[in-house]
């Protein structure tokens, strides 16, 4: 069983669950992972394919999630309108980072911190204006009907997430058999050796960059639509940065369904610990940090590389 | 084809790099040698645009490049290996190939397959699905200079290839890289194996200290009395001069 | 605007509340020169530091001034345990890797606080809590004034530490060249441990001379963490001095910004300065040239 096989599999039941599954809790749990999952595929686009580890994505969380709401409550613009707007301005806020930060090869960590750095900007500014909701957050009224963005029935919510996973895979096979993808690995693997090659860098990690921010924009435009609420801690706070690269390091870098393992791992543990010890605050983030440590000690390539490679050619002798 | 004129590079008080020009015509392999640490590599890096020159000036093909990005000078048809070599160690060798054909392929199909030609020329074809990773060092060779090729270079730049190949190994690669020319791409390259150059290349230039010290015919700059007391030491030409004749007759 | 008034005091305020950024960078600066990583869990042991320094006193009646010397100890032991038995066997060696292990750690440490303790914002108030220096221009509240002069007292110690002493020439072997320490008989592993041991300790008594003059929640850390890291990026990665200065300047920087535009605002000048520095100068004030 490759993990391709396993995650088509998986992503075919999910598509059953709102048909067959009639318990709120279970359809809200899975519709979490599913969120997660394309969250995850939006870092994935970054950090497994392309090697720069964002520790603030929430950043672009953040700015999908205000940015539809701030739209439509402040501006009354129509909802779907306010969608395109802010997920084209997390791509394009993410380019304009990239372009910043990119220019000097920065170490790794510091483009970590620095996107870090960029998301608690975002957050205290959010919380510091009344235009933005300030500490409140922001309340998109309800008003249900398909030309609001809002349903009446959740399963819509659910097929849309699902339908959002089938993107990000299909966006992370397009990387898997690309030029754009094959020069991203390139860049993640070795800058000098792909420079040599005719890789732009610079150009390549923006791109990849505005990608993953869009992403995560859109995952944002989702979750205020779904949730109606978003405040500035949910929005640009730790969790969701966390959340997003944590999927994709328990599930398996770089590959295409390694953010769907990662979220149903992850959640099923949290939820399993939630039971056991009661619901108690901070201790499903400590289980998190736990299977942080433990993926990285025991499994380097995440649930996914504990499946079989997938089918290559006769096998050689490890030996050229 | 290329044509590099007064070159100077200093790194702190150190010339790397001091004053070198040198010319390659179409078509031909030229050999750039010279002891360790005479600046080769750093001669290299500036001509293909990793390291910027303080001075001097590089044309490829008439066109002047000088400070030039490496991609851009790629672009343009001159590619580089590394004398420690770097492979895409996650992908497969047929990927990590696949890499340098998407230059002027956009499809991966053609990439995949360009990948697989060129594989076949410098012999990994019967490794193509291997990770690079798991190559030897004489397979890592040979996959930097398939991933080089891949890119339809007019002006191949090798930086040592050979090293850390035993004899058989270079046996087997030295006609590869004299197909390679054949085939129409201008060669340059740095080596230490004096086998190699000898039987490859038409002309070498010496570099020591960063100057170059002789240029000719490589039969000429191997009898070069400067060259051999660079290399070995006051006295050292008659000893040269005999290993040399070796060389031919075999 | 420029009314000196306000502005002395503020800035003066800044001063101390510097110190103590410069002591804790320092820590920070000293894992980084050293072992060459970036260790996102500095904000968390410091705030783990508080707590114990609030239970000491809470519980055990212990002036935080005097659990200095039972803290430092203590958390010099933690640091050796975590770097030896956790981030270095997990990490594999690799830099990405060593980045997301002190993250899982920051994670862990946050939210057990979190867990144990509860949001309920901590204080203590010892006698001289609401005493003052009058500085004739200014009133210094007397906690800040200590953790000043304090924080100064301990880097000095720690210079003295690593210009002097034979673990500290060590320490600054492995630092310049790994290889070639390891080959004249310096176990590089403890070595390493033993870094990040001195710089955990330097943050435990970083926590107790700022536990007098504010307060310990479990989301102190995570604030910690980016000024931290703007101040050992400002001052210059592995830079002594950078640290210092940096660390005072934006001390002062936070006052000022916090005067100007209020209170919620007042951290945002760092984050600002430190996107500023990552991009345009991202070898810092005194940091090694790029």
């Amino acid at each position: 069983m490759t993990a391709r096989l396993a995650g088509t599999i998986l992503l075919a039941a999910l598509l059953c669950v709102p048909f067959v599954v009639h318990s709120e809790f279970w359809l809200s749990f899975w519709l979490l992972v599913l969120m997660f999952t394309f969250l995850g595929q939006s870092w994935n686009v970054l950090g497994g394919y392309g090697g720069q580890f964002s520790f603030g994505h929430a950043l672009f969380f953040g700015i999908g999630a205000y940015g539809t709401a701030v739209l439509q409550v402040r501006l009354g613009v129509n909802a779907y309108a306010a969608a395109a707007i802010a997920i084209a301005l997390g791509a394009l806020i993410a380019a304009v980072i990239g372009l910043l930060v990119f220019r000097y090869r920065l170490r790794g960590a510091y483009f970590a911190l620095v996107t870090l750095a960029f998301a608690e900007v975002a957050r205290v500014l959010v919380a510091s204006f009344q235009f933005t909701g300030s500490g409140f957050g922001m309340l998109v009224p309800l008003s249900r009907g398909i030309e609001n963005f809002q349903f009446a029935d959740r399963r819509a919510f659910y097929l849309i997430a699902w339908g959002l996973v089938v993107l990000g895979s299909l966006i992370a096979l397009w990387l898997e058999n690309s030029r754009f993808g094959a020069q991203l690995m390139a860049v993640r693997e070795n800058e000098d050796a792909a420079q040599a090659l005719g890789i732009d860098l610079v150009r390549t990690k923006v791109l990849a960059l505005a990608l993953s921010g869009g992403m995560a924009a859109t995952v944002g435009v989702f979750y205020v639509q779904n949730y109606l609420f978003v405040d500035s801690h949910i929005a640009f706070g730790p969790a969701m940065s966390i959340e997003a690269l944590l999927v994709c390091i328990v599930g398996g870098l770089g590959t295409v369904f390694g953010p769907l393992f990662g979220a149903v791992v992850l959640h099923a543990l949290g939820e399993a610990a939630k039971q056991a010890t009661g619901n108690a605050p901070g201790l499903n983030l400590v289980l998190y940090g736990v299977v942080l440590i433990v993926a990285l000690r025991f499994l380097p390539h995440g649930v996914a590389g504990l499946f079989a490679r997938r089918p290559r050619r006769k096998p050689e002798a490890a030996n050229a | 084809m290329l044509e590099v004129r007064d070159l100077g590079k200093r790194f702190g008080g150190i010339k790397a790099v001091d004053g070198a020009s040198l010319d390659v015509a179409k078509g031909e392999i030229v050999a750039l040698i010279g002891p360790n640490g005479a600046g080769k590599t750093t001669l290299f890096a500036a001509i293909t645009g990793f390291v910027p020159p303080d001075t001097g000036h590089v044309r490829l093909m008439g066109e002047p490049i000088t400070g030039l990005p490496p991609d851009r000078v790629c672009a343009r048809g001159m590619v580089r290996t590394f004398q420690i070599v770097q492979p895409f160690g996650a992908l497969t060798v047929r990927e990590n190939i696949a890499v340098g054909a998407h230059l002027h392929r956009p499809r991966r199909r053609d990439a995949l397959a360009r990948a697989e030609q060129v594989a076949a020329q410098v012999g990994l074809d019967r490794r193509l699905d291997q990770p690079a990773a798991t190559l030897t060092v004489a397979g890592r060779k040979r996959l930097e200079l398939a991933r080089a090729l891949a890119t339809d270079p007019k002006l191949l730049l090798l930086d040592e290839v050979m090293a850390g190949l035993n004899p058989t190994e270079i046996t087997e690669i030295v006609p590869v890289i004299r197909a390679i020319r054949d085939s129409g791409v201008t060669v340059m390259l740095i080596e230490h194996v004096m086998q190699a150059v000898m039987s490859l290349s038409d002309r070498a230039y010496v570099l020591n200290n960063g100057r170059i010290i002789a240029s000719g015919s490589t039969a000429q700059v191997a009898s070069d009395p400067q060259v051999i007391e660079a290399y070995l030491g006051h006295g050292a030409a008659a000893r040269l001069n005999s290993q040399l004749q070796d060389g031919h007759a075999s | 605007m420029l009314n000196f008034g306000l502005l002395l005091p503020a800035v003066l305020n800044g001063v101390t509340m510097g110190a103590v950024y410069a002591l804790i960078a320092l820590g920070l600066t000293l894992i980084y020169g050293v072992l060459h990583i970036i260790n996102f869990a500095h904000g968390s042991l410091l705030m783990l530091a508080l707590y114990a320094a609030f239970f000491l006193y809470a519980l055990g009646g212990i002036d935080p001034y005097v659990a200095i010397f039972v803290l430092m100890p203590s958390f010099f032991v933690l640091g050796y345990g975590l770097q030896r038995f956790v981030i270095q066997p997990t990490s594999h060696g690799r830099d990405e890797n060593i980045l997301l292990v002190t993250l899982g750690l920051a994670i862990i440490i946050d939210n057990l606080a979190l867990w144990l303790w509860t949001s309920t914002t901590r204080t203590i108030d010892t006698k001289y809590s609401f005493e003052v220096v009058d500085l004739g221009v200014a009133l210094i509240p007397l906690p800040k004034a200590i953790a000043f002069f304090g924080a100064l007292v301990l880097a000095a110690v720690l210079w003295w530490l690593i210009a002097w002493t034979d673990l500290g020439k060590a320490i600054r072997a492995v630092a310049r060249e790994r290889e070639g320490a390891r080959l004249v008989g310096i176990r590089v592993e403890h070595i390493y441990a033993m870094t990040f041991g001195l710089g955990t300790a330097v943050v435990a008594a970083a926590a107790c001379l700022l536990l007098p003059a504010f307060y310990v929640t479990p989301q102190v850390g995570y604030a910690f963490v980016l000024v931290a890291f703007t101040t050992v990026v400002l001052g210059g990665m592995g830079s002594f001095t950078g640290a210092l200065v940096a660390g005072l300047l934006l001390g002062v920087v936070e006052a000022l910004c916090g005067l100007y535009l209020g209170e919620s605002l007042g951290q945002i000048g760092i984050f600002v300065i430190f996107i500023l520095v990552l991009l345009f100068r991202p070898t810092g004030l005194f940091g090694a040239r790029a």
